[in-house]
């Protein structure tokens, strides 16, 4: 080994293990972060979540634990989800009085619209929100609460009430308001809470049945 | 230490000469994609800020530790492991401020500016020193993105400061100035072609202020032979 090999060689180790001696301590550095933040992060997603289910869900509605309750869904051409999806089963005095379903529009103007959809065990809309959304802003996010109260207007609908040809945006023929120039996105919106509802009609029996969880059967 | 010139010339290098978003055009990425309204321009400026403060102070501090050769990787990890670090503090204790900010802080990685200025200033100068400079080149980024932002927003939908109660909560939606009542709205301003055409007006403008400077400072030399 003449002396300039071995000279690289050193200087190569050297600076490897100043390398490795930086990712140790950002390693560290991220490890102890993530382990002092998770669980205040976790708990402040949940009342996240818990929040948005009182959007959709009125909370006289339920007297259990709604996150304790979530149930996964495997994907549903109704529900539009490609993935597993989220079921809240809501119970008053035991009994199963609603559910709240995570749906997908997968037709939006511009890509998947992520919804909420809140049901009654009568099959009421008690209300839905938009969770994700990529449409034009200022066009066609007045779907969002936030911009708007448009998606107020599908609290209390049901597939009888209107009757399923009128589950439409008006100019369609429908009972749906929408605003003129972007009718792509609340058509969409429409179809699938509507779509929502046929998978609660299809699926009722079996969510109604499914055991209260820590209560044995 | 850092005397009161220095501290003078760093924030007109940072906030005029050489100014990221009209001068170097570093970071547009981010700088194009935020600046729709004045609300989120201001708060991904000022999030950029705290970044490019936090990791050139780092890089400074550990700038006689780092093999040339290797500096750019090292410094890399150091700005990743930064980001990740201020992400999940402002998660777990900030949250209402996250979910207004948090989007942007993943966006901050991809701004090669803070890259930038670690390598070309950090990394040869004093941790003081380092500060001020990211500090000054952030606000130059935040001013720019803000300019941006109103001219958007104005155009696109007559309005200032929309959002703010997302940032100061609901009673702040006083705030929102209806410049243009009953306007339609300009659908352009707001898109990603808004960004570059606004931009290149700012840009523009900047290069017609400085020619008209450079102009009256020849004239003002009286003229030999």
């Amino acid at each position: 080994m003449t002396p300039q090999i071995r000279a690289a060689l050193r200087n190569a180790l050297r600076t490897g293990l100043i390398l490795f001696v930086f990712s140790l301590i950002g390693t560290a550095m991220l490890a102890f972060t993530h382990d002092r933040t998770e669980p205040t992060i976790a708990r402040s997603q949940q009342a996240e979540k818990l929040a948005l289910i009182n959007q959709v869900l009125p909370a006289a509605l339920y007297d259990n634990d709604l996150l304790a309750s979530q149930q996964s869904a495997p994907p549903d051409a109704l529900l539009g989800t490609r993935k597993p999806s989220t079921i809240w089963i809501a119970r008053r005095g035991g009994a199963v009085s609603g559910v709240v379903l995570e749906a997908v529009a997968p037709d939006g103007y511009s890509g998947d619209i992520a919804l909420l959809v809140g049901i009654d065990i009568d099959g009421n809309v008690t209300g839905v929100r938009v969770t994700a959304h990529r449409e034009t802003p200022g066009l066609g996010d007045y779907i969002d609460r936030a911009k708007s109260a448009w998606i107020d207007q599908f609290a209390g609908k049901s597939l009888t009430a209107p009757p399923p040809r009128h589950w439409k945006v008006a100019k369609d023929g429908g009972v749906f308001d929408a605003r003129a120039g972007a009718t792509i996105t609340p058509r969409a919106v429409v179809k699938a809470v509507k779509s929502a509802l046929d998978y609660f009609a299809r699926h009722r029996a079996a969510l109604v049945a499914t055991p209260e969880p820590g209560v044995q059967p | 230490m850092i005397t009161a010139t220095e501290f003078r010339s760093l924030f007109h290098n940072g906030l005029v000469k050489q100014n990221t978003g009209l001068v170097q055009l570093l970071g547009l990425c981010p700088l194009l994609a935020i600046s729709n309204n004045v609300i989120n321009a201001l708060s991904l400026g000022l999030a950029t800020v705290l970044v490019m403060a936090a990791s050139s102070g780092a890089v400074s501090g550990v700038r006689h530790f780092v093999p040339n050769e290797i500096r750019i990787p090292v410094f890399v990890l150091i700005i990743a492991a930064l980001v990740t670090v201020i992400d999940l503090a402002m998660n777990a204790f900030v949250h209402p401020l996250y979910l207004v900010l948090g989007i942007f802080i993943p966006l901050i990685t991809t701004n090669c500016i803070v890259l930038a200025r670690a390598d070309a200033f950090a990394a040869k100068n004093h941790p003081l020193h380092s500060v001020v400079d990211a500090i000054a080149m952030g606000l130059g980024l935040t001013l720019v993105l803000v300019v941006l932002g109103a001219i958007r927003e104005l155009a696109g939908q007559g309005t200032l400061l929309s959002g703010i109660d997302l940032v100061f909560g609901e009673d702040a939606k006083q705030f929102v100035l209806h410049l243009l009542p009953g306007y339609q709205g300009f659908l352009l301003a707001i898109l990603p072609p808004g960004a570059f055409i606004a931009l290149g007006l700012l840009i523009a403008a900047n290069n017609w202020n400085k020619a008209r400077a450079e102009q009256r400072a020849r004239a003002a030399v009286p003229v030999a032979a």
